[in-house]
């Protein structure tokens, strides 16, 4: 090639490159072959244990949850994992229609109008939630409640600083867990562009007045964002229903494995009337040249690639192939499926807590109807029983006084149709031995 | 010729009759909240389910299907072993939350990935937690924001970009609150220096570069802008969308770079999923340390472990870790390749670029705009035959098509008129290169409503793409 191209050598390639910062080479080790490879990745593999090896109490919005082999079959199809995102749209026909269906799925699971076909993760997904809310509105201040992951506040802190938004925490009714309708209407002003409300929240607390905050939002002319956990979708009516604006969430349950927290599958549903102000990817169905239905990206004018600096969002790689899975698992498991899905997760949180609460010296720390998390108050230190669980091959709840100072020795347990019930009966009298020392 | 699997594939709510049925109420949920009707989901066997995403994927492309030089988008090879490897139980079922000491494993692979990929950068630290390039770009833009703010130099509210800038760019300058200064190129296609150092000011934060450029050019007085960044107080930002041209040539460290993001689903191997997940480590120099992200990987004689304590740190940008999945991969290929063999990709990536380049330039269809030498990637102007036939990118695109190739990124970068950007990589065979460039010398001979009417020997005829944002559908309950 070099030689047709008229050259001697590599180099003339990158003559272009000053000496002064050419280097010779790279100071890593030499290549493994696969085989090696391999090997050397299985030792790695082996210092970790999975949720078979030691299974995992561990609540904060992140579960094993059952991964159905027709899943990993249809994401393993190299034309649609090794294709780009789909700028060609009549070589890209099968990952178009299987996002239609994506979004279609989502706008029927939150009760919305549309939905985009992803965003990085249900953290995000609030940030960007509260960016639109501005847009929209027109206005700086976002309400939250305090009873959300500090990741995701964390995270919004920083989406709201290009904008300037202030985020104002309301605070969680001690008795029941819930978001304090007292403390909301308190920090209603008229610059409040959004409410966001976690359902169920993050102590795994359903909140049910959620017809008063839609009301509060409505009169407050801002607009009502709820995330959901979707594996509870097919028990709880879906935020449309009781007025949502905005529905987010993390959607990586639906087909996805933990993957130490990432992937994730950033959920992004809304009203129609706010489609232009909607960030991320969206597709949608044309026709082609001979008048048949087809595919494409539709709306593309929001996006970075069109209108750069003016953008809803810089958002550009998404999670795409998460959303494939989270498509061929919904339609494996079907309406009757998600039903019961959702009625084991929610039946195992309840045997859970009430095992735990009955073992003396631990206690519900809430009043409320949990799903299937919850926060137990431990009479011992927290700490050392998960130590003490972890020497036993488990691992127990979230501590959770790091981040709210007020619930010493209060842990989140967490639990879905994963777990066994040998897998209870062993965190049960392990907690029942800490207990006793 | 090239044939695509065709079908009328119907939708797959179209595919059984469902309606809401009636749920068995959950009495113990208040009755707000308490669903009454099943989410109208279809109900189908799962012979039925396999067979609708089957035949869906036999209507995509990707780049196992072929060649693949979408420019700035790095569409190589994806080692299988590295999708294996990822879906090894042992990674794919740990939980974020687990005790340190469950998770060694992950904890190595992040450190020594970090390790790897400040040696290939030339950077002293990484953060590994953004979800993409553009994600890796937003941090990048609140580095820059906590490093000036740390400084109490309060008034650099300026981004400046060129103006063959990736389009995530301004948005993600945009979206962390900067004023946009685009500033245009040079007859060579490259950085005006005397218009950068009249544009740099005590507002500057920070100069956003593509090194080599969107036009697939070296900045070689990158030193030169390095010092007049500088000088000015600003940071010189480096988006690593195009660092699969240097890998082991130059590394953007030694260029003077501040900030550094990479696309690992881009130069590391990664598959880019139809969309994502990607992923867009930042890399810094030790003067923007203390804003990393937490928490930080970090090694004691003990073993790997998480540090949160940097009160100076920008906090979170993701949730948990990244997305640890394509880091695993990245770190699997990066292994396989070694140093030497990364710096031959680019090696390679380079000569492929240029040999296409030469090649289309010599059949006289397409025309070069700017400088010659290219790396990675080169953009070809339509210009002739839009002039001539009527024929612009988006045809020679859709032609490419009928041949089983796909195009390239078309009418971009903006300062190319009819631009076709095209960038091989290292995946392809001289053979495959000879047969895109005979597809786009004939593609330029044939008549021109052959061309406007195409792709033929699609699923598909040409997509109506104006019509789909005009009268949005997009759900199967606006149909």
């Amino acid at each position: 090639m070099l030689k047709e191209m008229g050259l001697n050598n590599i180099e003339e390639l990158f003559s272009d490159i000053s000496k002064k910062i050419g280097i010779k080479g790279l100071d890593l080790p030499k290549g493994l072959s696969q085989q090696e490879t391999n090997q050397k990745l299985r030792k790695i593999a082996y210092k970790n244990k999975t949720f078979y090896d030691m299974p995992c109490f561990t609540g904060g919005g992140i579960k094993p949850h059952y991964v159905p082999s027709v899943v990993k079959s249809i994401t393993s199809r190299a034309e649609f994992y090794t294709a780009y995102t789909p700028y060609q749209s009549e070589a890209s026909q099968g990952f178009l229609q299987s996002m239609f269906e994506y979004q279609s799925m989502i706008s029927e699971l939150t009760g919305m109008d549309i939905a985009n076909c992803s965003l990085y993760g249900g953290v995000t997904a609030l940030s960007e939630a509260a960016l639109m809310c501005t847009r929209v509105k027109r206005k700086k201040t976002f309400l939250i409640p305090q009873t959300i992951s500090w990741e995701k506040k964390s995270v919004l802190k920083n989406y709201a600083k290009g904008p300037e938004i202030k985020v104002k925490e309301i605070s969680y009714d001690k008795k029941t867990g819930k978001i304090d309708l007292k403390e909301l209407r308190k920090h209603i002003d008229e610059d409040v562009s959004g409410i966001y409300l976690e359902n169920p929240n993050f102590f795994g607390i359903f909140e049910d007045d959620v017809n008063e905050i839609s009301k509060i939002a409505e009169d407050a002319d801002s607009l009502f964002v709820v995330g959901i956990d979707p594996i509870s979708g097919g028990i709880t009516k879906s935020p449309g229903e009781y007025g949502a604006d905005i529905v987010i969430g993390e959607g990586r349950a639906f087909g996805n494995h933990m993957d130490f927290g990432g992937s994730s599958l950033g959920i992004f549903a809304c009203k129609k009337e706010y489609l232009r102000q909607m960030p991320g990817r969206i597709i949608g169905i044309t026709q082609d040249a001979d008048g048949r239905r087809a595919f494409c990206m539709a709306l593309q004018t929001r996006e970075q690639h069109i209108r750069r600096g003016r953008a809803t969002s810089n958002i550009c790689t998404n999670e795409g192939l998460c959303a494939l899975a989270t498509v061929s698992y919904l339609s494996w498991l079907g309406g009757n499926g998600l039903e019961e899905l959702s009625r084991i997760n929610f039946e195992k949180g309840q045997k859970l807590a009430r095992e735990i609460e009955s073992i003396d010296g631990f206690e519900k720390m809430f009043d409320s109807v949990h799903f299937n998390e919850f926060v137990i108050k431990c009479n011992k230190d927290a700490n050392n029983i998960n130590k003490k669980l972890l020497n036993k091959g488990i691992q127990g709840g979230l501590i959770l006084d790091t981040w709210y100072p007020e619930l010493e020795n209060c842990m989140l347990f967490g639990i879905s149709e994963m777990h066994s019930d040998n897998d209870i009966g062993k965190l049960v009298s392990l907690l029942k031995e800490a207990s006793y020392v | 010729m090239y044939r695509s699997a065709v079908y009328d594939e119907p939708l797959i709510n179209e595919l059984v009759a469902s309606k809401a049925e009636k749920i068995k109420p959950l009495n113990s949920l208040s009755s707000s909240i308490r669903r009454k009707e099943k989410i109208n989901l279809p109900n189908i066997d799962e012979t039925q389910v396999v067979r609708h995403f089957h035949r869906l994927s036999q209507m995509n492309y990707g780049i196992d299907s072929g060649i693949y030089p979408l420019g700035s988008c790095t569409m190589k090879y994806n080692p299988k072993i590295c999708e294996e490897i990822a879906s090894w139980d042992k990674f794919a079922d740990t939980n974020p939350y687990q005790d340190v000491s469950t998770v060694q494993g992950n904890l190595q692979i992040m450190f020594e990935l970090e390790q790897m990929l400040c040696e290939i950068t030339g950077m002293d630290h990484f953060t590994l937690q953004p979800a993409a390039g553009a994600q890796g770009e937003f941090s990048g833009m609140l580095l820059t924001r906590a490093y000036h703010e740390f400084n109490k130099d309060f008034e650099r509210n300026e981004v400046i970009l060129p103006d063959t800038s990736h389009g995530t760019n301004p948005a993600s300058a945009s979206m962390a609150g900067y004023k946009l200064v685009e500033i245009p190129s040079t007859a060579d296609g490259t950085v005006d220096l005397d218009t950068l150092e009249k544009t740099l000011s005590d507002k500057t934060a920070c100069f956003m570069l593509t090194n080599p450029n969107t036009l697939g050019i070296f900045e070689s007085e990158i030193l030169e802008i390095s010092k007049l960044v500088h000088d000015a107080g600003a940071l010189l930002y480096y988006d690593g969308a195009n660092m699969n041209a240097i890998m082991g040539k130059a590394r953007p460290g030694d260029m003077g770079f501040d900030i550094v993001h990479l696309n690992l689903h881009k130069t590391f191997a990664t598959p880019h999923g139809g969309g994502g997940p990607g992923s867009g480590p930042v890399g810094v120099k030790t003067k923007l340390e203390n804003f990393l992200p937490i928490p930080r990987i970090c090694k004691n004689k003990e073993g790997y472990f998480f540090d949160y304590d940097s009160p100076e740190s920008i906090g979170k940008i993701k949730g948990h870790y990244g997305n640890f999945s394509v880091l695993l991969k990245a770190y699997v290929y990066i292994l396989m390749m070694g140093g030497d063999g990364l710096r031959k990709s680019s090696e390679i990536a380079v000569l492929n670029s240029n040999y296409m380049k030469k090649k289309l330039l010599d059949s006289g269809k397409y025309k070069l705009p700017y400088k010659e030498l290219r790396k990675h990637e080169f953009v070809l102007s339509c210009e002739k035959l839009k002039q001539e036939k009527n024929i612009r990118a988006l045809d020679v695109a859709k032609r490419l098509l009928d041949h089983g190739m796909h195009p390239p990124t078309i009418y971009f970068p903006l300062i190319v008129k009819e631009a076709l950007m095209i960038e091989p990589t290292e995946s392809e065979s001289k053979e495959d290169l000879d047969r895109y460039v005979d597809a786009l010398i004939k593609i330029a001979n044939e008549e021109p409503e052959v061309v406007k009417n195409a792709p033929n020997n699609t699923p598909v005829k040409r997509v109506d793409e104006v019509g789909a944002t005009k009268n949005p559908v997009l759900t199967w309950n606006m149909i």
